[in-house]
């Protein structure tokens, strides 16, 4: 009765003066003490994890809205999966108004932390590592909000994800930034999802260094306002080492920066350097499907004040070598299997084409060829997306 | 709030008794404030139980069985329901039943040792007015009763055939994963298509449905398997992934952002798998390109995460350590059987 009238009064205080903090300490018992104050934990609590290795063996969840759980820094705190028994993924979310911040999770079997359905959840600061680099055997994803709204991943690193560093699936109103990720399959993957930033963040060694996709008969479909601006992109050259069956496993050692399907992409400002496929690649999905809703190929691309150098002289794909030599040396920085749609290319460089005419053909009917700058620029004058904002209540939380 | 919903509860109960059911419940012993608030830390403390060691059901307590059930690492399972009061039980279509506030699932899961039977755990679901609540329980070394295991528990089990394993209570959350739909905890196991013919009348004669509820598809019976005939493994599998995988993989579910629906009346190929590619299995795809390849079960996502034990691959992500063998040779044969095009 107390805490009814308690939380009552809570909605009207910014800093509810009952919040509980937990302390959790590495050593014997750690994992269990831990998931019992995720358990145990009321909205406005704050968990704790004080310096040091916590072996953890099961997953670990976190199912309270509004609560923090907060290590001393990303090098200090770690939850170390090396010996995990159980579950799919090192730490799962699935309430609101979560804000995960200054820790690590190593070595998970599979994901590392998982958040679905969790609207207003930050990461902030979180490291998720394979500390043996790049191997198939790693998890898919290491930070992994998923059918949520209003997502924030800020100043966090990942390292040997075996599909995507940082994934954002079928989300909604995503700011992706100031993360550093490397030797992941792909570095940043937003798929099937709307109102996207991705900015100020630096990919590299990775196979792919930003991924955009939209993918069909998934319970969201139509992504796009996906702004990719502001990020070094950095000799993403790691040979892929998905395991096969997974869309990323198509993605070509030495991808910059890659749309599929989806609608309104802008690529802004970002520095791509060395990316040895192409700095920037529009690519159409290739395998059947059956969905009315989805649309294949990249429409309303802008691609404008960007910096390119080196890079494109070795590209992973079949027959690669002879195009390259075709092309005098190396694939400009722009490549299209030529489906993309409303294409705009403000920046002065080269805009090659596959000369693909239908959604599903082979690439061994291609029939390369550089896009006149003419088809490329438009007369009208390209619209900004709209900035992404966050509910008030959230920016408070990275006060 | 409590004592006045046990009010009505009661006096539903004198209405019921007199008015909807044929004979009336009498009152059990089940502590009835255990089931609607709180968090209890021992199993005693709920009443379920005649005799707890025994698992010998308190009056109004009901045991029940399912025609297909979940694989847990071959545990016996030992399944009771309550009801509170004389309310009646919902059933409408052949899904879910629809147990009204005050109603609990009660689930023992124990293996042989010998000629005696061990009691690992017991989980409840208890629905309250604020909806449905999951606990675990763990029984002690002595089976005199079972306490709270919030956080789960792992440790080293010996099954019946000598094998050992390790087995792993679920945590609260865990629950949940498997028990949610759009975010809140339900039930699984009881649902019309999956419960006998004989059961539901006797529970109708026992007054807890107002109609003999009837499915129009019935799962089939998984012990009583006999017939090898496409139509028949065909019944057996989907029945099997519904019981074991539809919980999560469906719309709503915990895994709905796969795309792959494998309840029992999902009639679209694609939905429930048949040459549908992975979205976010990552390993778990073990480096073939589609769930169910038909013709080919060792080409088939779905049968490579059956038979996987390592997490992170394994499916169900929770509750096994340990493969299905005969779960997984229908499902094989069920592919098997599909024409490949």
């Amino acid at each position: 009765m107390i805490r009814t009238t308690l939380a009552v009064l809570a909605i009207s205080l910014a800093a509810p003066a009952w919040a509980e903090t937990y302390t959790i300490s590495p050593g014997s018992n750690a994992q269990e003490r831990l998931q019992e104050a995720l358990i145990l934990a009321e909205p406005g609590d704050e968990i704790v994890l004080a310096p040091g290795k916590y072996e953890i063996t099961d997953g670990l969840s976190l199912d309270v809205d509004n609560v923090t759980l907060r290590g001393a820094g990303m090098k200090r705190s770690v939850l170390d999966f090396t010996n995990q028994q159980g579950a799919g993924e090192g730490l799962m979310v699935t309430s609101d108004n979560v804000t995960l911040r200054g820790f690590s999770v190593v070595n998970p079997k599979g994901d590392g932390i998982k958040s679905k359905g969790a609207d207003q959840i930050i990461y902030d600061k979180i490291r998720v590592e394979w500390t043996g680099g790049p191997k198939a055997s790693n998890g898919a994803y290491g930070i992994y909000p998923v059918e949520s709204k209003n997502v924030l991943v800020q100043d966090s690193y990942v390292r040997g994800a075996s599909d995507a560093g940082i994934y954002v699936g079928q989300s909604e109103n995503i700011i992706v930034r100031r993360n550093m990720v490397v030797q992941n399959v792909a570095g940043i993957e937003i798929e099937n999802s709307n109102f996207a930033e991705v900015t100020q963040n630096v990919t590299t060694k990775n196979t792919g260094g930003i991924l955009v996709f939209d993918l069909p008969g998934l319970p969201k479909v139509g992504g796009g306002s996906v702004l990719v601006t502001k990020n070094a992109v950095l000799k993403n050259n790691t040979g892929n080492f998905a395991p096969e069956g997974n869309i990323v496993a198509s993605v070509p050692a030495g991808t910059g920066i890659m749309v599929m399907a989806n609608s309104g992409v802008h690529i802004s400002d970002n520095v791509l350097k060395g990316n040895q496929t192409a700095h920037v690649m529009l690519v159409a999905y290739t395998q059947k499907f059956a969905d009315d809703r989805y649309e294949p190929r990249p429409v309303d691309v802008v691609i404008r004040g960007n910096q390119f150098e080196g890079g494109g002289t070795k590209p992973d794909f079949p027959g690669g070598e002879q195009l390259v030599a075709a092309v005098g040396g190396s694939i400009p920085p722009v490549l299209t299997d030529g489906l993309h749609q409303d294409l705009a290319v403000v920046d002065r460089v080269g805009v090659l084409s596959l000369g693909l005419t239908r959604v599903g053909q082979s690439i061994a009917e291609a029939n390369p060829a550089p896009v006149p700058r003419s088809e490329v620029t438009s007369s009208e004058a390209i619209t900004p997306l709209k900035p992404v904002r966050f509910p008030a209540e959230m920016e408070a939380r990275l006060q | 709030m409590k004592a006045s919903w046990l009010a009505l509860l009661a006096s539903t109960a004198v209405l019921a008794g007199t008015v909807t059911h044929s004979y009336a419940r009498s009152p059990a012993s089940v502590n009835l404030d255990a089931v609607l608030e709180g968090t209890p830390r021992s199993l005693s403390e709920y009443g379920f139980f005649a005799d707890l060691r025994a698992q010998t059901a308190a009056y109004g307590v009901e045991h029940y069985e399912l025609n297909t059930a979940l694989y847990s690492d071959g545990a016996d399972k030992l399944r009771f329901i309550y009801v509170a009061g004389a309310q009646s039980i919902g059933a409408e279509g052949d899904g879910l039943l629809d147990l009204p506030v005050g109603s609990a699932i009660i689930k023992t899961f124990a293996f042989d040792e010998g000629a005696d039977r061990r009691l690992i755990e017991t989980r409840v679901l208890l629905h309250r007015t604020d909806g449905w609540v999951a606990l675990p329980y763990r029984w002690n070394d002595e089976q005199t009763d079972a306490k709270l295991a919030l956080a789960g528990g792992r440790f080293p089990l010996t099954r019946p055939d000598g094998s050992q394993i390790s087995y792993r209570i679920p945590n609260k959350n865990q629950c949940k994963n498997c028990h949610q739909m759009d975010g809140e905890v339900i039930p699984i196991g009881p649902k019309v298509r999956n419960l006998s013919p004989e059961w539901l009348s006797d529970m109708t004669e026992a007054g807890y449905f107002t109609a003999t509820p009837k499915a129009s598809a019935m799962v089939p019976m998984w012990d009583a398997r006999g017939g090898s005939t496409q139509a028949e493994t065909a019944a057996l599998a989907r029945g099997y992934l519904d019981v074991n995988c539809a919980h999560c993989h469906q719309p709503g579910g915990s895994a709905s952002n796969s795309g792959l629906d494998l309840r029992w009346e999902q009639d679209d190929p694609h939905a429930i798998g048949i040459r549908k590619p992975p979205v976010a299995a990552g390993r778990g795809a073990g480096g073939h390109l589609v769930s169910i390849a038909p013709g080919d079960p060792d080409a088939s996502i779905l049968v490579y995460r059956m038979e996987s034990n390592e997490p992170g691959v394994v499916m169900p992500e929770l509750g096994r350590g340990t493969v299905d063998e005969e779960g997984v040779a229908i499902v094989r044969d069920w592919i098997k059987a599909m024409p490949a095009r």
